[in-house]
């Protein structure tokens, strides 16, 4: 999800903006698919909203980041996604705009409960039920958990595609997911809805690294949220470089308790350009299984 | 690739990255030179080759070009197992590139005759005028975070810090005066020389630092053998390794990349900073720590020097770091070396001295070499050429990525094609005995459809279970000290139903190491 101050062309009339999450500024590490629809401004001369993360700056354009049909817009988008997603890890960017834009999803009612296990990924096209009066549909569901190390938890899905295009073309280039269904049913998926550990994943985290939402989440950070030990304020970053092979990439270390909870890039450093592979993402474990008393 | 760079592939398997070349030539073990000096012949008598480039910035040209005159394409074709059209594809397009690379890794080092190899690739860009351009070059893909910075700082027998000979009186009088005591003026032992001396009795100690070789030696059981024969064994380390676990003296290390403050120096000669963001365990200590405290106790004191400290020094003595403060390292996310003052932007490439106007320094020379098959012969006996190499996932002999659970993780198995399979009667997953001239091991059969019938496959990676390196030879290249890992000639039999060897052989360098 964007930041909706932030636009590509525009910089009147702007109040101080927070870091925009799609598209840092300088960093062209993501190809922006435009599906979020959070970031939306009104271009002059353009029938339609536009896209801020992809549509390119014009000589002589005008656009309105503040207007009424945006705020509208945005209040919209923003009501959707939170009456239907959970965007409790989404940062708190987000709740800022929800205040801004006095978005209030609750009156699209309680949501309904979460599907049943393998009830999304069943979904065919075309086969949507209409939705509950009364009670907000979801995409709430269970958790996925495949592998030891990294989670899925499509409940907190925006459909934002950035996970997609990391497997794919913007990084990886392994294409192991995609998006499955139409509509309300809509999800990111392996081929077949198969286990990770069963599908085409090379665990290079690279998906991790771009998702905006907390739906892609290390097992070490998954682990200590469900026991309500995850603290990022006793966090520190360190950048370091991977111990492994040659390539030198920039591992920024998350460290809490003198151990590792997780290992991103930065998006802006030449050699990683945020993308890492499993090794170092994942393969840090060694340093924290030895033995605390080392005999001298 | 997606902007419409075209990728070759040499590789006797298969690999990811063969899937995605344009070209998959899939060589016979050891035939690299066959291949590169056909590819340099061909150039030739296509007339393809850089004349002016050859003319004026190189030199022995007419004996290189005598000496390719026998590699043939259809000479090629037979010792390569490569059509004689793809190697005749290759010449031309990268012959006709406006510019392009050369990269290697293990498969061309991990030989016999490891050096000629790259000569035979030095010898191609030097014809072409690939070398000393932006997008050119000859790049050996280094396996290691710091491999290309530990011979940087001289931790080379030959060398001193910044690629300085030692045998020179003049410079080696430079660093003693900096260093405060003489420098011994005659170079060391490479590692295989060490096993050599070890052998003839000359070394009777070593201090290990980092590396395992207990496991990652060539010919295993013969490393172990002699390593046993030692009388005073000191490992430094994160772990206590098989080697370790052979040590009189055993000095636990802090991890040099998160939990010391340091540099590391990458592939590409990008030198970049590694931070402490951990406190190690226990008694652990910073290498520097270990190594000033060593040093007091043998009556120098050197202080407690910081990692910073430790490099300026070194600034004061390399030319090709002395631009490379800790705090552009910082402020630029890394320099590449030559970097010889502190307002140069560093050296992204190498040798553009060739084409300066006139050339600067001597011209580049031509060094013919030729083709010699792997040592470790394929006979009735040996059918079957036994290729390693390592996986994803995993590194060396796995004391690191052991550590997590990797979802790809199968274990060790010898790979095979489903044709030797088929031939051979064993099924994909059946434990065999795989026998060399030097040991047998058992191990379970992987189908690999990306293995050309003749060609096996095993990496280094779980030597606790599967000691792949009792195979392997310890035939080695003479110039660079390097082991023939990449080509062991073996057979594979059948096991006995209830028959062979227990599952796990982990017992079998702890015992030697007890009895030591």
């Amino acid at each position: 999800m964007s930041d909706p101050q932030a636009t590509s062309g525009a910089r009147a009339s702007e109040p101080a903006g927070t870091q925009p999450a799609c598209r840092a500024r300088g960093v062209v590490a993501l190809t922006p698919v435009n599906v979020c629809r959070v970031c939306v401004v009104e271009v002059e001369g353009s029938r339609v909203l536009v896209p801020a993360c992809s549509r390119k700056v014009e000589p002589k354009m005008v656009v309105k980041t503040d207007s009424e049909r945006v705020r509208l817009s945005r209040k919209m988008v923003l009501e959707f996604l939170a009456s239907s997603v959970d965007l409790s890890c989404a940062g708190a960017q987000v709740k800022g705009w929800m205040e801004r834009y006095r978005a209030r999803p609750e009156r699209y009612g309680p949501p309904k409960a979460p599907a049943a296990a393998g009830e999304r990924d069943a979904a065919h096209p075309g086969h949507h039920e209409p939705s509950h009066p009364g009670a907000a549909s979801t995409v709430a569901q269970l958790v996925k958990l495949d592998n030891d190390l990294y989670v899925r938890d499509y409940s907190k899905c925006i459909l934002c595609y950035k996970c997609v295009e990391a497997c794919g073309t913007d990084a990886q280039n392994t294409f192991a997911i995609a998006v499955a269904g139409r509509g309300f049913d809509a999800r990111i998926s392996t081929e077949f809805a198969n286990p990770l550990p069963d599908s085409a994943c090379v665990y290079c985290g690279n998906c991790i690294g771009v998702c905006p939402t907390g739906a892609l989440m290390f097992k070490s950070e998954f682990d200590l949220r469900r026991a309500g030990r995850w603290n990022e304020r006793k966090q520190t970053v360190t950048d370091t470089i991977c111990p492994y092979c040659g390539v030198g990439c920039t591992l920024q270390l998350h460290v809490q308790d003198n151990r590792i909870v997780k290992v991103t890039s930065p998006l802006d450093h030449s050699v990683t350009s945020g993308h890492l592979c499993i090794k170092g993402r994942f393969g840090w474990q060694f340093v924290q299984n030895r033995p605390e008393g080392c005999k001298e | 690739m997606r902007r419409g760079a075209r990728l070759y592939a040499v590789d006797p398997r298969r690999t990811t990255s063969a899937q995605w070349a344009d070209v998959w030539l899939g060589l016979d073990v050891g035939s690299d030179i066959a291949l590169a000096n056909a590819i340099g012949r061909e150039i030739i008598a296509a007339g393809l080759h850089n004349r002016a480039f050859v003319e004026r910035a190189t030199k022995d040209f007419e004996a290189y070009k005598a000496g390719v005159e026998k590699y043939t394409l259809a000479y090629a074709e037979k010792e390569t197992g490569v059509p004689a059209a793809a190697i005749r594809e290759l010449a031309h397009a990268y012959a006709r590139a406006d510019r392009a690379q050369l990269c290697w890794t293990l498969g061309i080092t991990e030989h016999h005759n490891a050096a000629d190899n790259v000569f035979a690739l030095i010898n191609l860009a030097l014809l072409t005028g690939h070398v000393g351009r932006y997008g050119s070059g000859l790049n050996p893909l280094r396996g290691q975070n710091n491999v290309q910075g530990g011979g940087d700082m001289g931790a080379l027998p030959n060398k001193l810090p910044g690629g300085v000979d030692v045998e020179n009186a003049a410079e080696r009088a430079r660093f003693e005066k900096v260093y405060g005591r003489p420098i011994p003026p005659k170079k060391g032992l490479h590692l295989s020389q060490m096993f050599e001396a070890m052998e003839h009795g000359t070394m009777a100690t070593a201090y290990i630092i980092g590396e395992n070789p207990v496991q990652s030696e060539a010919d295993m059981t013969r490393a172990i053998g002699l390593m046993m024969r030692l009388e005073h064994i000191v490992v430094q380390d994160i772990f206590l390794t098989k080697t370790a676990e052979m040590a009189h003296v055993v000095l636990p290390a802090s991890a040099s990349w998160c939990e010391a403050e340091g540099t590391v120096t990458s592939s590409e000669r990008r030198v970049q900073r590694v931070r402490k963001a951990l406190e190690p365990p226990g008694q652990a200590k910073d290498d520097i720590v270990i190594l000033c405290e060593l040093a007091r106790r043998l009556g120098h004191d050197w202080g407690q020097p910081t990692a910073e400290q430790a490099w300026d020094e070194l600034r004061g003595l390399s030319s090709w770091h002395r631009g490379m403060s800790y705090r552009r390292l910082e402020d630029l996310g890394g320099l590449h070396w030559p970097c010889p003052s502190e307002d140069h932007p560093g050296s992204p490439f190498l040798h553009d001295r060739l084409w300066k106007e006139p050339v600067e320094g001597p011209p580049a020379p031509f060094v013919p070499v030729e083709h010699d098959p792997p040592v470790d012969k394929l006979t009735k006996e040996f059918p079957i050429r036994l290729t390693t190499g390592r996986r994803l996932d995993s590194y060396n002999t796995g004391v690191q990525t052991g550590g997590y659970t990797s979802p790809l993780r199968r274990g060790e198995s010898l790979d095979l094609a489903p044709e030797d399979g088929a031939r051979l009667r064993v099924a994909d997953g059946e434990r065999v005995r795989v026998v060399s001239r030097r040991g047998a091991i058992e191990a379970p059969v992987r189908y690999d459809t990306g293995l050309r019938p003749g060609l096996a496959f095993m990496t280094l990676h779980f030597q606790d279970d599967v000691a792949t390196n009792v195979l392997t030879i310890d035939a080695t290249d003479p110039k660079s000290g390097t082991a023939e890992f990449k080509a062991t000639a073996i057979r594979i039999e059948k096991l006995a139903a209830g028959g062979g060897l227990p599952h796990r052989r982990r017992t079998a360098v702890g015992a030697a190491a007890r009895e030591a």
